[in-house]
């Protein structure tokens, strides 16, 4: 830094031997203000998780009785009522999406770490990027082009389909990170004493990075669980118990869509109600997954 | 990688043909499934497109510049909706850059005790898995009201000026794109930071060791360094807050009236689309799929530059 001993104001110009740090140089006084500065766009970053945090609790919390897990939600007007069919519309539609995504995921990102090389991995790596940055409504619209247009109306499959779109980066890249962390040697271990390809996969190396996959899976499914966007177009929505896979199915984020701006109480109730109870899913599974990928096998 | 230590072992015990074709199915099993991966990007936009073709056929290119949304009359123009994405994902930006970068900083950077910091990270990480339609339900009720009373303060003193010159009435551009800087800032904040994690450590000790303080060495070598991943992280940013659907949608008041005002109700063209997809049909599905079409595209060229930005740093210190 060619500037600290041509600075006139410098104090260390007049003693050029000492390295200590001097009180109240201008040096000081800027490192001072600026370590100031970023630790204030910290904690204004951080601002709004507690503020959502702690309005959708306030708001939420009244409202959290077995009522909201039992029952359907009320006609416009009455009160009261629960958002049942939502929780299960949601757990329908994701269930779908994960008995698509996960072996898909898991299975494309063995290819990646296991068997390929060079430029196709290198291209599939970056398509998996690309795909995560895909918006959600995209996702959706797609759904609703290949299978709600063809398969004549909404439905939970089009919706997992939808969410499986959304899910399939995630957890691309972390079983493919998680695979790569196995150490080589058991590989060869695996393979020295006359396994197969599959087997070594399947019985060694999958099992060794199954804390780290689980933990991509949970993340991506607390993603999905959380989407509204694409159901949209897909799921849509219903005030009722879901009929079956091939109808109209509610859940948690499109109720919390439709009720936000609704001018009925009890419907704004249920709304936060469901907020509450998302909020509350994606900080469990992110805490969990937290504490589970400090857990290694090897 | 097996299949090369396989080939290079001499064979001692042959495998039977039925346990052979069982390995190679299940290498391609795997081969398939990964291409997939790359192939569903390409169904997507062939789905897209083939949706939107007969609007493409009817409209053209005019509709990017057309500034009526007349379902009645079957009028379509895109424009509003184009600029509304990209005003708000430009306020997003503008609150989210510097909050991101500063919080980078302060992240990757020994101010704080390690088990600190990485609290502080996950906490960071939180504010990105909180749904958006719970952001929007929160934007709703606590956010306008906070906007509105600046907005009025801004529309009386600054009313002159064509970005503030209507009065606000509750949803609009500008809670729009503050709910969009929150969503984007913790992308920016984690792949600023991790670029500047990634940064060799004899950069920093070289620096501080010629005397540098810990400012300059942040400013003077780290961010320069960094500097094309941080650019990829606020791209990634922006092709997150241009393709952002719920939290906007409950926001930016869904006015398909272009306004040059920030305090005035707009639209982007994820928020249209959620909007009118559930009751549209016929040449409007076709409409709607065209905006879908221009979004993914912008996205997708957004997303790619940004992808290629942050692996040409990775290559540059592996």
């Amino acid at each position: 830094m060619s500037n600290i001993s041509s600075d006139d104001r410098n104090p260390y110009a007049s003693n050029p031997g000492s390295l200590k740090k001097v009180k109240g140089s201008p040096q000081s006084l800027f490192n001072i203000a600026m370590t100031v500065l970023a630790g204030a766009c910290l904690a204004i970053s951080l601002l709004p998780l507690f503020a959502v945090l702690s309005y959708v609790t306030v708001q939420g919390f009244n409202r959290l009785n077995l009522d909201l897990f039992t029952k359907l939600p009320p006609p416009p007007g009455l009160s009261g009522g629960g958002i049942a069919n939502a929780i299960v519309g949601t757990l329908m539609t994701v269930g779908i999406a994960s008995l698509i995504a996960v072996p898909f995921g898991v299975l494309a990102a063995v290819y990646l770490s296991e068997f390929s090389k060079g430029q196709i991995a290198r291209w599939v790596r970056f398509a998996t990027n690309v795909l995560s940055g895909v918006p959600s409504i995209i996702a959706g619209v797609f759904a609703y082009g290949l299978f709600v247009v063809n398969m004549g109306g909404f439905s939970a499959i089009a919706g997992g389909a939808a969410l499986a779109v959304l899910m399939l980066p995630t957890i691309v890249r972390t079983t493919d990170e998680a695979l790569q962390i196995v150490p080589q040697d058991i590989r060869w271990a695996s393979v020295g004493v006359g396994a197969s390809n599959y087997q070594t996969v399947l019985q060694v190396v999958l099992p060794a990075a199954i804390p780290a996959i689980l933990t991509g899976v949970t993340l991506a499914i607390a993603r999905a669980a959380g989407e509204t966007a694409p159901l949209i177009f897909t799921a849509l929505n219903s005030p009722f118990w879901p009929a079956g896979f091939d109808k109209p199915t509610p859940s948690l984020s499109v109720l919390v869509y439709n009720f936000a701006t609704v001018p009925f109480k009890a419907q704004k109730e249920l709304a936060w109600a469901a907020s509450l109870i998302l909020v509350l899913m994606v900080l469990l599974t992110s805490i969990l997954s937290r504490w589970a990928t400090h857990k290694k096998v090897y | 990688m097996i299949s090369d230590n396989n080939s290079a072992q001499p064979q001692s015990r042959s495998r039977s043909g039925a346990e052979k074709s069982l390995d190679q199915g299940f290498i391609w099993l795997t081969r398939i499934l990964g291409i997939g991966v790359g192939v569903i990007l390409l169904v997507i936009a062939l789905t897209v497109g083939y949706r939107a073709l007969p609007a493409i056929q009817q409209y053209g290119l005019g509709f990017l510049f057309g500034s009526s949304w007349n379902p009645v009359k079957e009028e379509y123009g895109a424009l509003p909706m184009i600029y509304g994405t990209i005003v708000s994902s430009a306020i997003a930006l503008l609150i989210a850059v510097p909050l991101g970068v500063g919080t980078a900083i302060f992240l990757s950077e020994d101010f704080l005790p390690l088990p600190v910091r990485t609290a502080l990270v996950f906490l960071v990480e939180l504010l990105a898995a909180i749904p958006s339609v719970v952001y929007g339900l929160w934007g709703i009720a606590v956010l306008i009201p906070i906007i509105s009373t600046i907005g009025k303060f801004l529309n009386g003193n600054f009313g002159w000026l064509p970005i503030f010159s209507t009065p606000p009435v509750g949803p609009g551009m500008l809670p729009a794109g503050v709910i969009l800087g929150i969503m984007t800032l913790p992308i920016i904040t984690a792949i600023s930071r991790d670029s500047l994690v990634s940064l060799p450590p004899e950069l920093r000790q070289a620096s501080l060791g010629l005397g540098a303080t810990r400012w300059t060495t942040i400013f003077r070598v780290l961010v320069p360094a960094a500097f094309s991943g941080i650019v990829g992280g606020i791209m990634l940013g922006l092709g997150r807050a241009m393709g952002e659907t719920m939290a906007a949608t409950l926001l930016i008041g869904n006015s398909n009236q272009l306004s040059l005002s920030v305090l005035a109700p707009a639209n982007t063209i994820a928020s249209l689309m959620a909007n009118q997809f559930a009751e549209a049909s016929g040449l409007q599905v076709a409409a709607l799929m065209y905006t879908g079409l221009i979004l993914f595209i912008l996205t997708l060229i957004v997303n790619i530059l940004a992808e290629w930005i942050v692996s040409q740093v990775r290559a540059k210190y592996n």
